[in-house]
């Protein structure tokens, strides 16, 4: 862990600077057989499967694209999959943020634990967590069946959706928070408690605003993983068409029925509406960090 | 020796960054009452939404005894399924180790052109969902695909094969290695494997007497969570393995088979299995987090202590 590395002691004289910034060629060897195959490996991998949904697209015409993209059963989709996911978005912004905090400012027994814990989301395959969710939230489960006798069905409805992408969404907020954290100074507040701010002021006037971007980084990636999300809510969402159908389920159904046109058609609005929603909060970011500063 | 060592500050496996000192002062800290509640409510948000989904899986499985869960865990249909996603992972993973090393070495060591467009095209799949992706190899090797025609012509099939089942995996699991390895090498520099080169090393033995040290937690790290998707990864494989019984169906894809049966003990039996290895990747990448934050902190010490 601590091993020295081999050939330390020979950078003697040379400095980060000229090793980051240097414009020079490099001089190692290897480096156009990497970048070769890097470039080979991308563009038989990612650039030409990607390039197709574009290419379908344009077969379909304009008018055949927006009548597959806007169909009625396609519109409830992406009103279903936006909404569930902006609610997974929202409860892991208020409770990933709280989270982080107690895993950053206090030392209690159990912390390692939870937070090696806050991964699993990561580490567990989406079908496994879809299987124990439904089982867990269905009428009968232990979660479920404290709600069923007040008449709140869980499972197989919307809120069975947005509990599967809260799920799955969890640690990128509290991820992205915590090394903000870590290394605030806490002289910051240390001078709003001297000029007579109480905790709570502190927290809403100076810690929260310096938190902000990296919480809208989170919460957006808790976004964009939802609104692509499909095995932890294909068993809890019951398939119904039209009423609990989130797009990605849609398309898997149009690419049963051999529609190759129509899912592609959902798949580029679904791409551009995670790029808007990346691209906005990049903007919400750096506002947030200039007004910070 | 130019090596410094971070003095205890790692030990107790909290995440990196400079660590303030504990402060006594009341004015700056919570009240125990609220510093209680909030521990309080935090961990019951995470025993419920985290906690209780992994006791249920085992709970499920064990349901009718540990009899019913070995006869589960040994039929052959799952010991194909089980087999296949070792298969699969054991060809991804270690391509896309290739690949992640390859495009580290070129981005932060050659100083290419273009370095912002090949970090972002390697992310790239993260951004994408699973379905989509396996809807583009459909479009590439589908009967209706770009490739359809020609493949039929020469017989050869990939869509609802092995074939796209690993080639589906491979586009989802591929920024993860990449994404460990890029930063860590762009924080040491060349000037270890330039000095290499004036001693007259060759590229190989600078790699791996010289960088390899340097990365191997990261390298690891990234492997380890490589793995676990390319084990656990469901989606897209759904899409082009056409879901067939004992041929395509990976342990994700038998899982979906056997719940659909209404079989919940074989499907939890099954789901156990992937469970354990969830359980097994969060132990790795706690302890291995640590030994690459340790390894990541002593070289920005040094840049530091030699910058200063």
């Amino acid at each position: 862990m601590t091993a020295p590395s081999i050939a330390s002691d020979s950078r003697v004289g040379s400095t980060r600077g000229r090793s980051r910034g240097g414009s020079g060629r490099s001089v190692l060897p290897g480096v156009r057989l990497t970048l070769g195959f890097t470039i080979a490996y991308l563009t038989v991998l990612v650039i030409v499967p990607l390039s197709t949904l574009f290419a379908r697209t344009a077969r379909l015409g304009w008018s055949g694209f927006w009548d597959a993209a806007t169909a009625p059963r396609a519109l409830a989709a992406y009103t279903l999959s936006v909404g569930t996911s902006v609610v997974a978005a929202v409860v892991n912004g208020v409770f990933g943020l709280l989270v982080a905090w107690v895993l950053t400012r206090y030392r209690f027994t159990g912390r390692a634990i939870a937070d090696a814990l806050v991964d699993l989301p990561f580490a567990l395959p989406t079908a496994v967590a879809g299987v124990a969710l439904t089982t867990l939230y269905s009428q009968n489960g232990l979660i479920g069946a404290l709600f069923a006798p007040h008449g709140i069905k869980i499972a197989f409805t919307p809120l069975g959706i947005a509990v599967a992408l809260t799920f799955i969404g969890l640690p990128f907020v509290v991820r992205s928070v915590q090394p903000v954290l870590e290394t605030l100074p806490k002289e910051i507040e240390e001078a709003a408690a001297t000029l007579g701010a109480d905790r709570w002021q502190t927290f809403r006037r100076v810690i929260l605003p310096a938190l902000t971007p990296a919480l809208v980084a989170g919460m957006s990636l808790s976004f964009a993983r939802a609104i692509g999300e499909y095995g932890s809510v294909v068993f809890i969402s019951g398939n119904m068409p039209g009423r609990t159908e989130i797009a990605p389920l849609l398309i898997m159904s149009k690419l049963e029925q051999y529609d190759y046109g129509g899912a592609t058609a959902i798949a580029v609005v679904m791409l551009l509406t995670s790029a808007v929603i990346l691209v906005s909060a990049g903007l919400i970011q750096r506002r947030a960090a200039r007004r910070a500063a | 020796m130019a090596t410094t060592i971070v003095p205890g500050a790692r030990q107790h496996g909290l995440p990196p960054g400079p660590r303030t000192q504990v402060h006594t002062a009341a004015a700056t800290n919570e009240s125990a009452l609220a510093r209680r509640a909030l521990i309080g409510v935090a961990l019951a948000y995470l025993f419920v939404f985290l906690g209780l989904p992994l006791y249920v899986v085992f709970q499920e499985a064990f349901r009718r005894g540990l009899a019913a869960y070995a006869a589960a865990i040994s039929e052959p249909e799952l010991l194909h399924a089980l087999r296949l996603t070792l298969l699969v992972a054991a060809i991804a993973v270690p391509l896309n180790v290739l690949f992640g090393i390859a495009a580290a070495w070129a981005i932060t060591k050659g100083r290419v052109r273009g370095r912002t467009l090949l970090i972002a095209l390697a992310d790239l799949p993260l951004a994408v969902s699973p379905v989509i992706a396996g809807l583009t190899f459909m479009l590439l090797f589908g009967m209706q695909g770009w490739f359809g025609p020609w493949l039929r012509a020469h017989d050869i099939r990939i869509a609802f094969t092995v074939t796209a089942v690993v080639l589906a995996t491979i586009f989802v699991t591929l920024p993860f290695v990449a994404r460990e390895l890029i930063p860590l090498m762009e924080e040491q520099g060349v000037t270890e494997e330039e000095a290499a080169v004036t001693l007259g090393a060759s590229g190989w033995q600078i790699f791996r007497r010289v960088t390899a040290p340097n990365i191997r937690w990261g390298l690891l790290y990234g492997i380890v969570l490589c793995n676990a998707r390319a084990m656990g990864e469901f989606g897209a494989v759904s899409v082009v393995s056409g879901r067939i019984r004992g041929q395509t169906t990976t342990l994700p894809l038998h899982i979906e088979i056997l719940y659909n049966e209404y079989d919940f003990t074989a499907a939890f039996a099954a789901s156990s299995l992937l469970a354990l290895l969830a359980v097994v990747t969060l132990a790795a990448k706690h302890l291995l987090e640590r030994s690459h934050h340790a390894a990541r902190a002593r070289i920005i010490q040094e840049q530091e202590e030699k910058g200063s």
